[in-house]
């Protein structure tokens, strides 16, 4: 994993450092409200429903245990002993006092974490696939390339007012974990026929109300042109993003108005001048990042056998572990989606759990994955049922990855500002209705997914079964979609017909999956069948 | 009998709190709010002044039985807390404390 | 005209007033131009010879386009004053320096003082600009010349 050397943590304490004294200010009646909201909003904290919300930036959503730890420590030192794992593989704290906001930083800082740019019209944190460094079928790493850009967005000087927030997704496998494509700009790291690593860039992909897929605008750039092409693609769209429309800002709007084409020949026409400036980092630079990467102390020639007597275990096994890159491991991911509980919510004491098995069994590491769970990439598979144990112990065992349980669920107006229903809920109410896990099973994959407004936090554009939680009349009432996805096929869900209320739309959920199984032939997912026999026979289950 | 009034609400500046105009200062009890009406602004002006509370803005709301329900949903819960954490609401031991924001 | 400019050039400051880009482009004489953030700043390559001072109008500090047009004259040859105007805040001051301004005109006046404190904000920066500063990845790499 990327260490900061003395020149990272100069940075991050420059801005502890600054937002102590930003905040001394507004306390002191220094700053004015309007003056000090965009200088908080730049490190994170919002003011939400009930208190302020700090945002804290997982790096390409990869921690080792020691900042996982201290991630436990402020949800008990700071906030009411709990944090919300969100599908921008960050975590979120609810209950902030502002007087703690500097302190919290500071704690973060020493362990080589911060929250910088985790809100505003800026580059966000880059995201990455969350099995990456694990995955058998990977090109390489994608996690370098994402350490690469951290560093450059870090207080970028030109793209700190971009005409709305920009996220960059990175992946380097054909089978897309990271929703890549629905990003600003996605780029999947690749190899040419002569063996190079390069960067297939795709740009204009996104959620919200106008949801798009990126469509790619570079096949390959070399990988030690990464960062000048950014810096391209980024002015671009800087210059002629909509500013007059906070709802046509998105660089999805300005690829879509001016077509891929254009976006794509004003793109290589600035990439053509910035590489004749010389400020692309040196191939030392992302050499020295990569060393980081490389070996996180794998062993070899360890045994693939598996002790599955134990019923239990072996079916969390069959559904939340996958297969490793190197003989005798596993990948591991830890569901937080168990029957009635919140999407995403870890208590302190669970997140130290979750450390210290990563501590002791997984090289130090864990991912949080977009989809709200956390992944613990190199377990020996001779250790698989000891930690099967102890996260059973601590209720993190549930077997149900990517089946319909599984759900994204943004906060929704339990929490949120924006928006205008609650998906908390609902969600505890599906996974209540749906908590057989046989049912689960014999539905196979589904993924579920819910947003309380049409931001889409909770990407309901992209689930094969999609929500979105909208006011009618003050009273909240759910839409439904069918046929998203967001993995190599991406699509975009399509609205049933009227929604319903919270307990209709459950019924309506039970509905379709009755259509599935029905219509469903051979090995079929929902997705599956879906595309095949369309919408009608659907609707006519839910309306009829 | 139940009233339309309009109630000023905000945040606590240090601790984030949701918090009501109660005429003399500010509460954390949504049924302690006051009605404003022509002086709300100037209410707003001065309180802000002062640096100790943030995001004050007025809303609707219905005063029946000494109670006050604010119109809206967001209000309700604001009012409340998370309805799925309802041991971290104003009303922990009300497990049909969610009901009300419905 | 009372206007307090925060200036980091040596040489004489313009006399002339600042005209539009349009005005410019029919002034052959014009040594001064103002560009507004829809302005396309490239525009002006043909004529650099001869232009003095640009400046830059940011009518919002949320509007970045003039970022992007400063650093993108600064990367073209520009060498001439590059004045940033309008709503500029103490907190957009080191950006705005790191993208090749090095004049300010901020409509509420800010002290040489903060400014200099603003410029200090951050110790080290990891991008190279236009700005001379050395961006981390070359204090790592001394020898690696990009």
């Amino acid at each position: 994993m990327y260490q900061y050397d003395q020149h990272d943590q100069a940075m991050v304490d420059a801005r502890v450092a600054e937002f102590r004294g930003q905040v001394a200010r507004r306390l002191s009646g220094e700053l004015t409200e309007d003056q000090f909201k965009p200088l908080r909003l730049k490190n994170g904290l919002y003011l939400q429903l009930h208190a302020y919300m700090l945002r804290v930036a997982v790096p390409y959503g990869t921690l080792n245990s020691a900042q996982m730890r201290v991630l436990g420590d402020i949800a008990d030192k700071y906030d009411r002993g709990y944090g919300h794992f969100t599908t921008r593989q960050n975590i979120q704290y609810n209950w902030i006092k502002l007087a703690d906001a500097p302190d919290i930083l500071a704690d973060l800082a020493k362990v080589q974490l911060h929250a910088i740019q985790t809100s505003g019209n800026c580059i966000r944190n880059t995201t990455a696939d969350h099995f990456a460094g694990a995955a058998a079928d990977e090109v390489a790493d994608p996690r370098p390339y994402a350490e690469l850009l951290r560093q450059w967005s870090t207080f970028h000087p030109e793209f700190d007012y971009l005409p709305r927030k920009f996220k960059v997704a990175i992946i380097a496998s054909e089978t897309d974990r990271a929703a890549m494509r629905l990003h600003d700009i996605g780029i999947q790291i690749v190899k040419n026929e002569a063996g190079e690593i390069g960067c297939k860039f795709f740009a204009g992909g996104g959620m919200g109300r106008t949801p798009m897929i990126a469509p790619c605008i570079a096949e390959f750039v070399p990988a030690l042109q990464m960062i000048s092409f950014l810096e391209a693609a980024l002015r671009v769209y800087n210059r002629h993003g909509r500013r007059d429309n906070k709802y046509k800002a998105r660089i999805k709007i300005l690829v879509h108005e001016i077509g891929v084409a254009e976006y794509s020949r004003q793109v290589q026409e600035e990439f053509a001048h910035i590489l004749t400036l010389g400020l692309e980092p040196p191939p030392a630079e992302l050499e020295r990042i990569k060393g980081m990467f490389a070996d996180p102390g794998l062993e070899s020639g360890l045994s693939d056998d598996l002790d599955r007597s134990d019923p239990d275990f072996a079916l969390w096994v069959d559904q939340n572990v996958h297969t490793h890159k190197q003989a005798g491991y596993a990948i591991v991911t830890i569901s937080l989606k168990p029957v009635g509980g919140i999407p995403g919510d870890a208590t302190a004491y669970q997140i130290r759990l979750m450390a210290d098995l990563a501590r002791d069994y997984s090289l130090d590491e864990l991912r949080v994955s977009h989809a709200q769970n956390i992944v613990l990439p190199h377990v020996k598979k001779a250790d698989l049922y000891r930690v099967w144990q102890a996260l059973d112990a601590a209720g993190l065992a549930t077997p149900n990855l990517d089946l319909i349980t599984d759900i994204i669920a943004c906060p929704g107006l339990d929490y949120c500002a924006l928006a205008n229903a609650r998906s908390l809920p609902l969600a505890q109410k599906i996974t209540d209705r749906f908590a057989d896990i046989g049912r689960q099973r014999e539905l196979g994959e589904l993924k579920l997914k819910i947003s309380g407004c049409i931001n889409a936090c909770g990407h309901h554009h992209a689930g094969h079964i999609g929500i979105l939680g909208v006011d009618r009349k003050g009273v909240e009432n759910y839409q439904l979609l069918l046929g998203g996805a967001e993995s190599a096929d991406t699509s975009l869900g399509t609205i049933t017909g009227p929604g319903f209320s919270e307990d209709g739309v459950v019924d309506a959920i039970e509905k379709v999956t009755d259509v599935y199984l029905a219509r469903r032939e051979g090995a079929e997912r929902f997705l599956d069948t879906y595309r095949r026999i369309g919408m009608a026979p659907f609707k006519e289950a839910i309306y009829g | 009998m139940s009233e339309k009034i309009k109630i000023i609400t905000g945040n606590d500046l240090r601790t984030g709190d949701v918090i009501w105009w109660t005429g003399e200062g500010w509460s954390r009890h949504v049924d302690n709010a006051v009605a404003v009406t022509h002086d709300a602004d100037a209410i707003i002006a001065r309180e802000n002044a002062k640096q100790v509370v943030t995001d004050t803005h007025v809303i609707d709301a219905v005063a029946a039985d000494g109670a006050v329900r604010p119109a809206h949903i967001k209000d309700r819960i604001r009012a409340l807390g998370p309805t799925v954490r309802l041991d971290l609401s104003l009303k922990p031991a009300d497990p049909q404390a969610g009901s009300w924001v419905i | 005209m009372v206007e307090t400019v925060l200036r980091y050039r040596t040489d004489e400051p313009v006399g002339d007033p600042a005209v539009t880009v349009d005005a410019f482009a029919a002034q052959s004489n014009a040594t001064a131009v103002r560009i507004e953030p829809g302005d396309d700043a490239l525009a002006l390559l043909p004529h650099l010879e001869r232009i003095a001072l640009i400046e830059v109008n940011f009518p919002s500090f949320a509007d970045g386009r003039g970022y992007s047009a400063a650093r993108s004259l600064r990367e073209r040859g520009y060498t001439g004053e590059l004045r940033a105007v309008g709503d500029v805040l103490i907190d957009q001051l080191s950006h705005m320096r790191r993208c090749g301004f090095d004049s300010f005109a901020p409509d509420k006046p800010i002290s040489a003082e903060a400014a200099e404190a603003a410029f200090a904000t951050w110790p080290e920066v990891y991008q190279q600009t236009v700005d001379g500063r050395a961006p981390i990845w070359a204090a790592r790499h001394p020898a690696a010349k990009a």
